[in-house]
């Protein structure tokens, strides 16, 4: 294997010869020319506010952020001029310390520090991108290559990872750490990790790119809440009821779409998502529109015990039953394990199909339709079949989530929750199991690690999509494993596309 | 005898454009029958309409006395008609192996391993590449693995579009041989569309030529080689 020596950061400068000469007039040119531009969109756009006063709208100037904007792209046309010209690193200092600056240092206007922070920001990641893509003399095709080891590598270490990983998620509520808030994290990034793992099957194997994966996850969610509002339903009945309506759900708009490919499959499944939410808020008498339903009953245990202190007439309560002091946090406990077990019944599920014909059908599908029609696949079944479960997964994670909020509104439904489940799918590298966590740790984690950053932390997670995205394309650990070898035979190499 | 496969009178359009005007054709059992003919002239078009996609708009496509006109895709090839598409199309990023076991989907269950050994020994390369991933092979170790596949589905009709197509001479043959060899050893009947008009004539006991969407010539593998027409159009100089 022939890694390449991705050697320190600072070879001599004096080492590489010739280097062109830096075009000082011309790269100021340039960066004057794009600031001039600036300034003509930026004053319409930027500089003018109309703002509601008690006499009227009247309309206030802005000069501070037209000045920052110009600023912004002045410095940052010359930081990209100059990273061109082979002062990749000079640039990746200076905008790291007017990053660091803008970020540490009081400043006059907030207007400034965005300026610092977020021009700084960008420039040093382009730089940074430069400085390492610029180094390594390999092509894409050997990069991509390098790319899929490293995720076979992870692939292969799962096997050890994944019940390390699988007996912290399971421990993590017993040990003294747990506390509402860490609770309550853990059960939003498993239902993450689950509507992934949901999604994935659509995505990941089947190949159809579904961007409406929440009109299952709000079917699923409304289907229990409005069972248990009219006709009183507990959660445990209500629970595989969703999944059905969810899998009809999804068979109902399979119908039509599944004819589409490509680029029009997608737009019709994101307008599937919008229409569901739409009837959610028009249709009032029934769903409560937009105020939602609420008081959602919490779910009990196994119908055998409640929660509560004191619970209703022929139910038991849980910390009597068990002997335990009382305390509200057993449910949350509950909680935390009926989503982790959820979540592990739709990774057992996708693991084991895999291996089934109709995992393999799936996989053919994804990866060549025509071809998969002249093997003797049906096509439209093994896509209703992709559809169904995957709707049906992402119902359960539905009712999940309205028992654990109690309340539910048309607002948790929308098509950024499907951007935001597919951005895990596809950073996580389709298909790949792995990846998903991985990825919902990132997507959905690191946000709420850092939300005492308050408006940044956006700012952060687009940076770091973007940074994703150009590293690697296509996705974090995406790399598949065949799924049948001769004989029982021995393990293939790690990557056998690497013989070639 | 009754043919296995009769086309009769078979329009096929895409949209307005009549691809197919009016195919008469048949495949007695055990043939290799090859179908020559210039770019755009339909072949593909019409090993595509045997398979129902796309669908003939006139005439009738009986195979072993049923008609299969009508039929989706999947039930055709469940009939026992298997394709080796135009441009190969096996799955690039599944192993050589699980490419064969997608051919045998619709195979009598448990006869995987025997027709596994089977199109191994017939191509012993995909044997060597068993686990590689299938879009990392040449291009044609790929054609070998997309007639295995084919293969796979126990088919009693073989239909191959252009297996010699951008191969170098040296594999083209080999190609053929084991077509050759398909076609003796077990008794399979073969549909073949060619441009490479000589080496298809060559191993046919039939040809038909086929221009501008019609059939314009048929006879024996040998006579069509001969035939002062079917040189000029299509042999000379091309070898």
């Amino acid at each position: 294997m022939t890694m390449p020596s991705h050697t320190a950061p600072t070879p001599a400068p004096a080492a590489v010869p010739a280097r062109p000469a830096v075009d000082w007039p011309g790269s100021l040119k340039d960066a004057a020319t794009a600031a001039f531009v600036a300034l003509l969109l930026t004053v319409p756009l930027v500089g003018l506010r109309t703002v509601d006063r008690p006499t009227g709208l009247s309309i206030e100037a802005r000069p501070d952020e037209v000045i920052a904007s110009i600023v912004l792209v002045f410095l940052g046309r010359l930081g990209l001029g100059l990273i061109r010209q082979g002062l990749a690193l000079p640039v990746l200092v200076l905008a790291l310390a007017a990053a660091a600056v803008g970020l540490a240092l009081p400043m006059p206007t907030q207007v400034l520090r965005l300026v610092l922070v977020a021009g700084g920001g960008i420039i040093a990641l382009r730089a940074a991108i430069t400085l390492t893509t610029g180094r390594s003399k390999l092509s894409q095709a050997e990069r991509d290559r390098r790319m899929d080891r490293v995720a076979a590598k992870v692939q292969h270490a799962t096997k050890y990872i994944a019940p390390v990983a699988i007996a912290f998620a399971v421990a993590l509520p017993l040990t003294p750490l747990a506390d509402r808030q860490l609770l309550d994290i853990g059960i939003l990034l498993l239902t993450y990790i689950m509507l992934g793992w949901g999604l994935n099957i659509v995505v990941g194997l089947a190949g159809l790119l579904d961007l409406g994966y929440v009109a299952f996850y709000a079917v699923g969610a409304y289907s229990y809440a409005l069972l248990a509002h009219y006709f009183g339903l507990s959660f445990w009945v209500c629970l595989p009821l969703a999944g059905v309506l969810a899998a009809c759900s999804g068979v109902l708009l399979g119908f039509p779409v599944l004819r589409l490919r490509g680029d029009y499959f997608a737009i019709v499944t994101l307008g599937f998502g919008e229409i569901i939410r739409i009837i959610l808020v028009n249709w009032y008498q029934f769903t409560g529109g937009p105020n939602g339903i609420s008081g959602i009953p919490r779910p009990s245990f196994f119908g055998i015990a409640d929660f509560t202190r004191t619970p209703p007439e022929g139910m038991a309560a849980f910390h009597e039953l068990f002997g335990l002091e009382f305390s509200p946090l057993h449910r949350i406990v509950f909680m935390y394990y009926l989503i982790l077990a959820l979540a592990l019944v739709v990774n057992v599920f996708t693991l084991r199909v895999r291996k089934l014909p109709l995992g393999r059908a799936w996989e053919a599908l994804r990866e060549d339709e025509i071809a998969s029609a002249s093997l003797g696949i049906n096509r439209t079944n093994m896509k209703l079949a992709a559809f169904a479960i995957a709707a049906m997964f992402g119902g359960f994670a539905g009712s999940f989530f309205a028992t654990r909020q109690g309340f539910i509104s048309p607002e948790s439904f929308t098509f950024i929750e499907s951007a935001i489940i597919l951005a895990i799918v596809v950073l996580g590298g389709m298909g790949s199991q792995i990846g998903v966590v991985v990825a919902t740790l990132l997507v959905i984690g690191l946000p709420e690690a850092f939300r005492e950053l308050a408006d940044y932390r956006m700012l952060a997670f687009g940076m770091g999509m973007v940074v994703i995205m150009l590293w690697r394309p296509r996705g974090l650990l995406a790399h598949r494993d065949p799924t049948i070898l001769l004989h029982g035979g021995k393990t293939p190499r790690v990557n056998a596309g690497a013989a070639r | 005898m009754e043919p296995m496969l009769k086309v009769s009178g078979v329009h096929t359009f895409y949209g307005a454009i009549e691809a197919l005007k009016g195919i008469d054709l048949e495949i007695a059992s055990g043939e290799i029958v090859s179908l020559i003919g210039a770019n755009g002239a339909g072949k593909s078009t019409l090993l595509m309409t045997l398979c129902g996609s796309p669908r003939a708009r006139q005439g009738r496509v009986v195979f072993e006395g049923e008609d299969i006109t009508e039929l989706p895709t999947h039930e055709i090839v469940r009939r026992g008609i298997a394709q080796s598409p135009e441009g190969r199309r096996i799955f690039p990023r599944m192993s050589v192996l699980e490419n064969l076991q997608m051919g045998s989907i619709v195979a009598k269950p448990g006869s995987f391993e025997t027709e596994l050994e089977r199109v191994l020994t017939l191509f012993p390369r995909l044997k060597e590449r068993i686990h590689q991933r299938a879009g990392t092979m040449s291009g044609g170790e790929q054609q070998m693995l997309a007639i295995g596949r084919a293969l796979m589905s126990q088919p009693r009709l073989l239909l191959l579009d252009e297996p010699s197509l951008g191969l170098a001479p040296l594999i083209v043959k080999q190609i053929f041989q084991v077509i050759q060899a398909i076609n003796r050893e077990q008794k399979m009947t073969v549909f073949m569309v060619e441009q490479n008009a000589f080496h298809a004539l060559k191993l046919a006991h039939r040809g038909y030529v086929m221009v501008n969407g019609r059939i314009t010539m048929t006879g024996s593998g040998a006579a069509l080689l001969a035939d002062p027409e079917v040189r000029a159009a299509y042999l000379e100089g091309g070898h």
